[in-house]
């Protein structure tokens, strides 16, 4: 269908505005939603993510072409009631205690609201109850923690135990990066999940939320 | 701001060539050629016989460097523009006539053969920011009467790009011409779009071989491009000071400038050269010593001061294997050369002593080649002033990644090298096959040759360089070429 094709390629480029028009003019003309998201949103950013893996294109094209498509989910989501919606989850993110690094961290926050997930950012300097209080109360799916330091990565590990300690283990779950964070480290601490830079916490993420992971 | 390297003072310059001039006057030039000889004599130089040697007085080296071209362009197979030689543009082409490649299994050198060459051509063909091929190293499996036309054939059967090449003998010119006369169709559009550049090498101390002194002559009479290459050695056949042997490099290039213009005035000539201090301890003479770079980017500022194109064998290394030592002293040549304005920067792919060819390395040649490109954007604002507007977004954003300012620019001003310059943090390189550099090169070689799109040379001049090739090596006693994949 010639508009889904259109909303595929103003995604790709990142202009949230056409994608917005073309979405009503979709919807207007009874395209069921589910085809919008099918196949003019999910496709077009199936096309940007294998051109970022090929680096034909940027990160700034990407969260640009991000920012696109939930211009056009936000229209139809509400259509979808009861259907399918690729849930794009909920995370606590901050910089552990003791480390005041938290440009890395700021990345990932960018990318993974860019790919539409909810950010709580708690900062840096972050105690290990702060984490685990406000992902419950939160009702998190993901703790994301960061360090720089070899001396602060321990606290990651202070995270893990206290959920372990309130039975959170499994309901809310872990995924850590930084330095001096290895996937080795993660495995050791316990953490479920290890992402060596920004792009690779979205999709690491991304398979944890969908319940790939 | 294009940044500029700047190694002599204007009055250095000045005494440099006067004394070479000097020089070509009282002790002239040995030329082992009479018939050249005979040439220069009509043209006003004063010729010894017995000793064979020219006298060149100042009014006729005047005479021919107001001859030369200040500028010339080099076109390619199908006749596109792809070299303007003039100003400080700077092009890059690989190294010559290397002798050995260094085998990527074994880590050895060998003897290369014909596959190797069409291989080289089609990455050659595929490399951005090298902008012409060369006739890079030699095929062993012919006939040695034939290897040099037969690179040639081959670079222009499989690559479009314009070659810098040049003849091992008197005769094969005939042959190497033929072969730029079946892609051009005529002489007339070869000369009004050249389609090589032929290296002639004068002998240090100041002396011209017969075969070479006769290429120049038979270059000119067909205005095919000719790059001068003096190669005085410091400290061995010339003096061991960089000025003096700028002195006896002026010389040599003058000498071969004056020949050049007596036999065909407006020949293209590009003041070149692959000078070199001599290292005593290894009795070596090395392409990667800063001293031999200095000696290039300096002859490259005469050059320039007596208004011709230029050329210096300098991004190359003396190292054995794709190991540190190649990466610094071929970037730090490409860095020098292109920062002084050399406008033919030859050496890309060139180990030890430029007896080596190593196609990995062409390959990172290439991304330092274009690091250097950027470099000689220079910094230029844009839309950086007034500040207020950029710096409002990135305290309320916190970032910029995605600000139109960002979006813009970003290609313009970041360059984003490789894959043989690795950028990816160490999990992401280990997760990614903790490769070494030469293997990410050779990955890249396998994936040009996949993506090869094959010469648009005519179909007509194809045959017929075949054709002039097969009769050439019957000529010389082979029945057939070595085969060759399509």
């Amino acid at each position: 269908m010639e508009v889904l094709a259109k909303i595929s390629e103003a995604l790709q480029r990142g202009d949230e505005k056409t994608v917005s028009t073309l979405t009503k003019q979709a919807l207007d003309s009874q395209v069921p939603p589910r085809e919008i998201l099918d196949n003019g949103l999910v496709a077009g950013m199936d096309v940007v993510g294998r051109q970022f893996a090929e680096h034909a294109i940027f990160l700034p094209e990407v969260l640009m072409a991000a920012r696109a498509m939930y211009a056009g989910l936000d229209l139809v989501k509400p259509l979808m009631e009861g259907e399918d919606i690729p849930s794009a989850g909920k995370i606590v993110l901050g910089t552990v205690q003791g480390d005041l690094h938290d440009i890395g961290k700021n990345l990932v926050g960018i990318m993974l609201r860019g790919a539409g997930m909810e950010v709580v950012d708690l900062g840096k300097d972050v105690p290990a109850e702060r984490f685990v209080e406000t992902a419950a109360s939160e009702d998190a799916d993901l703790i994301g923690m960061s360090a720089l330091l070899t001396t602060t990565a321990p606290v990651m590990q202070e995270v893990i135990d206290l959920l372990r300690e309130r039975n959170l283990q499994g309901k809310i779950r872990t995924i850590i990066g930084g330095a001096p964070v290895t996937d080795r480290f993660a495995e050791k601490i316990g953490a479920d999940a290890y992402a060596f830079d920004a792009a690779r916490a979205v999709e690491v993420v991304k398979q944890m939320v969908s319940g790939d992971q | 701001m294009r940044p500029r390297l700047q190694l002599l003072e204007d009055g250095l310059i000045q005494r440099i060539v006067d004394e070479a001039v000097s020089l070509l006057g009282t002790l002239g030039v040995e030329v082992q050629n009479e018939a050249v000889l005979s040439l220069l004599a009509d043209h006003g130089a004063r010729i010894d016989l017995g000793s064979q040697r020219a006298f060149f007085q100042e009014g006729l080296i005047q005479t021919c460097l107001e001859r030369a071209p200040s500028a010339f362009k080099l076109y390619d197979v199908p006749g596109n523009e792809t070299n303007d030689f003039c100003g400080n543009k700077v092009h890059y082409t690989p190294g010559s006539a290397a002798l050995n490649v260094l085998d990527y299994e074994t880590k050895r050198i060998r003897k290369p053969v014909t596959a190797d060459y069409i291989t080289y051509a089609k990455i050659m063909s595929q490399l951005e920011h090298i902008a012409s091929q060369s006739t890079a190293f030699i095929p062993s499996d012919v006939h040695e009467n034939i290897s040099d036309s037969y690179r040639l054939f081959l670079s222009l059967l499989y690559c479009e790009k314009p070659v810098v090449t040049g003849a091992f003998t008197i005769e094969s010119f005939a042959i190497m011409k033929d072969l730029q006369m079946a892609v051009r169709g005529s002489e007339e559009a070869l000369k009004e779009k050249p389609l090589t550049v032929f290296s002639c090498c004068p002998t240090s101390p100041l002396k011209w071989s017969g075969v070479t002194s006769q290429n120049v002559v038979d270059c000119a009479q067909y205005a095919i491009p000719v790059e001068f290459i003096s190669m005085p050695l410091a400290g061995f056949i010339a003096p061991v000071t960089l000025t003096g042997s700028l002195i006896q490099h002026t010389a040599e290039t003058l000498s071969g400038i004056v020949i050049s213009q007596t036999a065909n005035p407006g020949t293209p000539v590009l003041y070149g050269g692959s000078p070199a201090i001599f290292d005593v301890r290894f009795e070596t003479t090395p392409m990667g010593a800063v001293e031999t770079m200095m000696i290039d980017c300096a002859y490259n500022e005469i050059g320039k001061h007596l208004g011709l194109p230029t050329q210096a064998y300098i991004s190359l290394s003396d190292a054995k294997q794709l190991d540190a030592q190649a990466g610094l002293e071929s970037s730090m040549g490409a860095t020098l050369a292109a920062l002084s304005g050399i406008n033919n920067i030859s050496g890309s792919g060139m180990l030890d002593f430029e007896s080596c060819i190593s196609l990995e390395k062409l390959v990172l040649d290439n991304e330092i080649c274009g690091m250097t490109f950027r470099l000689l954007e220079g910094i230029e604002p844009r839309e950086d002033f007034p500040a207020l507007p950029h710096f409002q977004e990135l305290l309320k954003e916190g970032y910029l990644i995605i600000a139109e300012h960002t979006r813009k620019y970003l290609r313009e001003e970041h360059l984003f090298p490789g894959p043989s310059i690795d950028r990816a943090n160490r999990p992401r390189w280990e997760q990614e096959g903790s490769t070494t550099l030469e293997e990410r090169a050779h990955r890249e070689i396998e994936k040009y040759l996949e993506g090869y799109q094959p010469s648009r040379i005519d179909g007509d001049a194809a045959r017929e360089l075949v054709g002039l090739m097969e009769g050439e090596a019957r000529r010389h006693g082979m029945d057939q070429l070595p085969e060759r994949e399509a």
